[in-house]
């Protein structure tokens, strides 16, 4: 409010916001609310509510997310997204949107009553809705006295909260938005409603919808036995709002909050028409005393009773059915003598702006589809079980399918006969190392001792990977293979090669030789003779070895050229020759090395850190300086 | 989730445990007493507490009975085998007991018919009956009222009209004076102070405690001390999470003749064991109406409509499912019911009411797949004992619900007729009861 003083008057209060609301009325079409704890459903209900309405800004201000911080999330507000702040602390949030003056506080039972007594405590904040289920009766007692002496309103608790047709929505109030446009909530009618009962409003809401001009506001003040607000309350306030023609009230067996609305009935606090009835007639019914599912709904003495209740408000004058069966009916009666009456003229049905279907509820219905941008063949982690290829993890531990099975799923996407898993695990067996002295384990330990980390470290050595070194297995095997298929004798292709001017790959060892044979290669050499199907290609290799060898008797065929020639072989017995061929230039022999070896580079990497070796720096001796 | 009343030896317990917190020490209530259960062994009960034999005795039920007296249910100054035999005696056979009487004595109502298994057993405290008082506290929507007459025992009669009565505002403890002026004007004065003090610090005990009843009749006040001789009392046992450890070894139990029969502890157990709510209670076994309606206000408007259309006595059962039971969970609570109901063969045919209101968020078609199951289930015997089904719901994809409903009454047989949000909800009460069968 401003105050302006006017020469010769008495100053006067100006509303400084033309939003003003008269005190009956709790919400209007800019009334802004902060949603207590990150509720991103709800949040995005309200929001959905807001857009169907007309609403030009949201409804929801701010998220208050005590267990979070300070940042912004994003909501759709039909179809663009915005983004909502969220505070970790009420107050900050208050501070930074001083129009918002209701709260919904979607704090657990433990937490509602403090966190209800901190918003009370926020002058701005006017009305607070809470929606736990189970707060201590004392604790609400006092938050009611309390908000009672602050000239504020609660809702609740346990309670889904309330809605004004057309201008806000507490919380999940009205369910899904296909169900508030059935119920017509999106825009406003003639009917004030209160219920204790949350979960039957969206009944209620349609009950009124097909039986008069629809909901002016609904409130469901919760099930408690001293709710923070009470259905005398609310309909004293719809008594006042004059676009309220008719007052609808649901009671219920326990307590004697009916009893206040008998007594403002024949006090004439009441004058418009009410249509009310109380449930829980039943409960003559059963023998022992019964608590049904509100924790308010207990019967103390023969007055809490439903019958009694329906009786003494028919008394006062309230239109009450004589069963639950006829209440749309009664409603629809009364509705129907107000028209008559021109209390009411109906108004014509605004047009409804459609709020795009979300695309997961569009998915699960079956009605949109699109293009996926990724594509994986090998694994799916989505069922009850992670899946390699076809073999669930399950599978592969029950046929004991070993890391050799695990690799032919997942790279080649079928199971390979125990012949071939064995050889892929003898391939990484062999090469998970070769002492710290190669270009690999070499940077690796430089840069460990560096102080790098692990990733850091192996990728450190596993990029000097390539043509040079460890490149041969892939190389030889294309080699070779090419040569076989091209039918060139041992003889023709040494011979080719030589005029060339070409390294064979995969042929010649530093120190190895003829005399002094490298057992990992004839570990190879025996397995694939004894165990393969087809060794075309490695006895191939054999024979080009033995030409080379008479040149210089360390020209042999090293592990490399073994390992890539027998895996060709391999590829080749168990698919097709494209298929085999498909997989070598893809780089799967590349990188069957890189996996072995990158055993071998952590295993430094380890050893380096145990050992706590200081940053490597290379002597001056070791280097040749020469500028010139 | 509510105020629940909680067994008179546990009161005192916590009474004579903590009530010197609330009065600097001042007083001390003894907890010389022994609960009796059902699986107690009574007679070896002197080993422990050798006061049983070696003083006269006072003996009841502590089963949330009203008017103990009038049932002639307290045993009074009997030595320990008098007790002994007593108990044994009342735990025998099922009895009824009555909640109100005439001035004679006679019985008012027809009673609850029930089983006694747990009884307080205490030393006879010698007084005189005129020191015998009644003093009462209960919560109410803007505070507490404490309730206090001068005379107490069985014969107090109409508390409600005669006590007098002290309102307490919301976060107000009365002081000793204001006791003492606004309640005990009739005690003499010799007492005042004393019972003031003592009443004070009662309350201060019974807020703290979210106690939201808590009612000591008599209560024994002579010059020199105050002792409560009978307690009954209520929790807000929501407040567990905040004051369950102050509280101790509480047990909040059913009154008095509503032992849950099989199926009722069955659902209990289903309902503990999920965040959703499974509710059960078997009104008539040999009625003709039984229902399995969503949610707790529905289910109630569903059994007032039974009751209201003149059909009260036909009325099987309260059934209520809601929150979103498991498929697993909703088809259990389904079968129970289906199996309760087909037992056995009413000649007119009996009615399964399916109903609901609109639901806000439960995907209506997922709640159904467990009740389908269990009527698949059930096929024969439905078809045998001449059931039919009528159903309605509203909410998300409810017609898909609905449309698997209709699919099954063809699939098996069984009649099921089903509507959906467009038709008031409890028109399939009448439509079932009064199109006549």
């Amino acid at each position: 409010m401003t105050t302006t003083a006017t020469p010769g008057q008495q100053p006067r209060t100006e509303p400084e916001s033309l939003h003003e609301k008269p005190p009956f009325e709790l919400f209007d079409k800019n009334t802004q609310a902060f949603v207590y704890n990150n509720q991103v459903n709800a949040t995005q209900r309200m929001l959905d509510f807001d857009y169907v309405s007309g609403r030009a800004t949201p409804s929801v201000a701010a998220i208050i997310h005590p267990t979070g911080s300070d940042g912004l999330s994003k909501f759709f507000f039909g179809r663009r997204e915005i983004l909502i702040p969220m505070y970790k602390r009420l107050e900050r949030a208050a501070a930074e949107h001083p129009d918002v003056d209701v709260m919904i506080n979607f704090a657990s039972f433990r937490s509602a009553a403090a966190s209800t007594d901190e918003a009370l405590d926020v002058p701005q904040l006017k009305t607070i809705a809470i929606i736990a289920e189970g707060v201590p009766e004392r604790d609400t007692k006092r938050l009611t006295i309390k908000a009672k002496r602050l000239g504020k309103v609660l809702i609740g608790p346990a309670t889904v909260g309330g809605i004004k047709a057309g201008c806000f929505k507490i919380g999940n109030t009205g369910g899904t938005i296909e169900n508030i446009v059935e119920s017509k909530l999106h825009r406003p009618g003639s009917v004030g409603f209160v219920s204790k009962s949350g979960g039957l409003s969206n009944e209620e809401y349609y009950t009124i919808a097909m039986n008069t001009d629809g909901l002016y506001e609904g409130i469901a003040i919760g099930g408690d036995m001293f709710p923070g607000s009470t259905l005398l309350d609310h309909l004293l306030r719809y008594e006042q709002i004059p676009e309220v023609k008719m007052l609808v009230c649901l009671g219920e067996l326990g307590g004697s909050g009916e009893y206040d609305i008998v007594e403002a009935l024949e006090q004439k606090r009441i004058t418009k028409p009410l249509v009310m009835w109380v449930t829980g007639t039943c409960s003559k019914a059963f023998k022992t005393e019964v608590q049904f599912g509100h924790a308010g709904a207990k019967v103390g003495s023969e007055a809490e009773t439903a019958d009694a209740k329906n009786a003494a408000l028919r008394r006062a004058g309230a239109i009450v059915p004589d069963s639950y069966d006829d209440y749309g009916e009664k409603i629809k009666e009364t509705y129907l003598e107000l028209v008559e009456a021109g209390v009411i003229t109906p108004q014509p049905e605004p047009e409804v702006p459609v709020i795009p279907m979300d695309y997961a509820k569009a998915v699960k219905e079956g009605i949109i589809r699109k293009p996926a941008s990724f594509i994986s063949t090998i694994s799916d982690d989505r069922g009850e079980e992670l899946m390699y290829g076809n073999v669930s993890i399950s599978e592969v531990f029950e046929r004991d399918l070993g890391l050799g099975g695990v690799l032919s799923l997942l790279w080649f996407k079928r199971l390979l006969p125990a012949y071939a898993t064995k050889f892929i695990e003898m391939a990484i067996m062999i090469t998970a190392d070769h002492g710290p002295a190669v270009s690999g384990a070499h940077n690796t330990i430089v840069a460990t001792r560096a102080g790098k980390d692990l990733v850091s470290s192996v990728v450190s050595g596993m990029l000097t990977i390539g043509p040079r070194f460890g490149g041969a297995v892939d190389g030889a095997a294309q080699m070779f293979s090419e040569a076989f298929d091209r039918g060139l004798s041992p003889q023709a292709f040494v011979d080719e090669m030589k005029r060339k001017g070409v390294n064979i790959q995969g042929i010649g060892h530093r120190v190895k030789s003829i005399h002094n044979p490298d057992m990992r290669v004839s570990i190879i050499k025996d397995y694939v003779f004894k165990h393969f199907g087809s060794s075309e290609l490695l006895g191939y290799a054999v024979e080009v070895e033995k030409i080379t060898t008479t040149k210089r008797n360390n020209l042999i065929l090293n592990v490399d050229g073994a390992i890539g020639i027998a895996f060709a072989d391999m590829l080749r017995s168990e698919m097709t020759r494209e298929e085999a061929d498909m997989y070598i230039q893809l780089g799967a022999l590349n990188g069957l090395f890189v996996l072995g070896r990158s055993i071998g580079l952590m295993g430094h990497h380890l050893d380096q850190k145990r050992l706590k070796q200081g940053l490597y720096r290379h002597p001056w001796d070791d280097i040749a300086y020469m500028l010139d | 989730m509510a105020q629940k009343a909680i067994r008179e030896a546990d009161g005192m317990r916590m009474l004579a445990r903590l009530l010197g917190e609330y009065s600097d020490g001042r007083y001390v209530v003894d907890d010389k007493f022994v609960s009796v259960g059902p699986d107690t062994n009574v007679a070896a009960l002197p080993e422990q507490h050798p006061w049983l034999v070696e003083e006269r005795l006072v003996v009841k039920p502590d089963q949330l009975i009203k008017r103990r007296g009038k049932n002639d249910l307290i045993l009074v100054d009997v030595p320990f085998d008098k007790a002994k035999a007593w108990i044994e005696a009342k735990t025998k056979a099922p009895i009824t007991i009555h909640g109100a009487f005439d001035e004679a004595g006679t019985p008012l109502d027809e009673g609850t018919f029930g089983r006694l298994t747990n009884f307080l057993i205490e030393p006879l405290v010698k007084h005189d009956p005129s020191d015998e008082c009644y003093v009462a506290m209960v919560s109410t929507r803007d505070g507490d009222e404490i309730l206090f007459h001068h005379r107490g025992g069985v014969d107090v009669g109409d508390v409600e009209s005669k006590a007098l009565r002290l309102h307490v505002p919301v976060g107000q403890a009365p002081s000793p004076q204001e006791i003492e002026s606004a309640l005990l004007r009739e005690v003499p004065p010799g007492k005042r102070a004393h019972l003031a003090g003592f009443i004070e610090a009662l309350f201060k005990f019974y807020v703290d405690l979210h106690y939201a009843f808590l009612e000591i009749n008599p209560l024994v006040v002579t010059k020199d001390a105050v002792i409560p001789l009978d307690l009954a009392a209520r929790l807000d046992s929501t407040a567990e999470f905040a004051v369950g450890k102050r509280w101790g070894k509480v047990e909040f139990t059913a009154p008095f003749g509503s032992s849950p029969t099989k199926e009722e502890a069955f659902i209990e157990e289903l309902d503990a064991k999920t965040g959703a709510s499974l509710k059960l209670t078997v009104i008539n076994p040999e009625g003709r109406v039984w229902t399995m309606v969503a949610g707790g206000g529905a289910s109630v408007i569903f059994a007032d409509t039974i009751t209201d259309l003149g059909f009260m006595d036909e009325l099987a059962n309260y059934g209520e499912y809601s929150g979103d039971p498991s498929e697993e969970f909703t088809y259990l609570y389904a079968r129970t019911i289906l199996d309760l109901m087909t037992r056995s063969k009413h000649p007119k045919g009996k009615i399964l009411l399916i109903g609901g209101g609109i639901a806000n968020f439960t995907d209506v078609a997922n709640t159904f797949k467990g009740i389908i199951r269990a009527l698949r289930e059930y096929k024969v015997p439905l078809q045998d004992g001449r059931v039919k089904i009528y159903v309605r719901r509203g909410g998300p994809n409810y017609r898909e619900g609905l449309r698997m409903m209709r699919e099954l009454g063809h699939e098996i047989g069984v009649p099921i007729e089903v509507y959906g949000p467009e038709t008031h909800m409890t028109k399939i009460v009448s439509m079932a009861l009064k199109g006549g069968m």
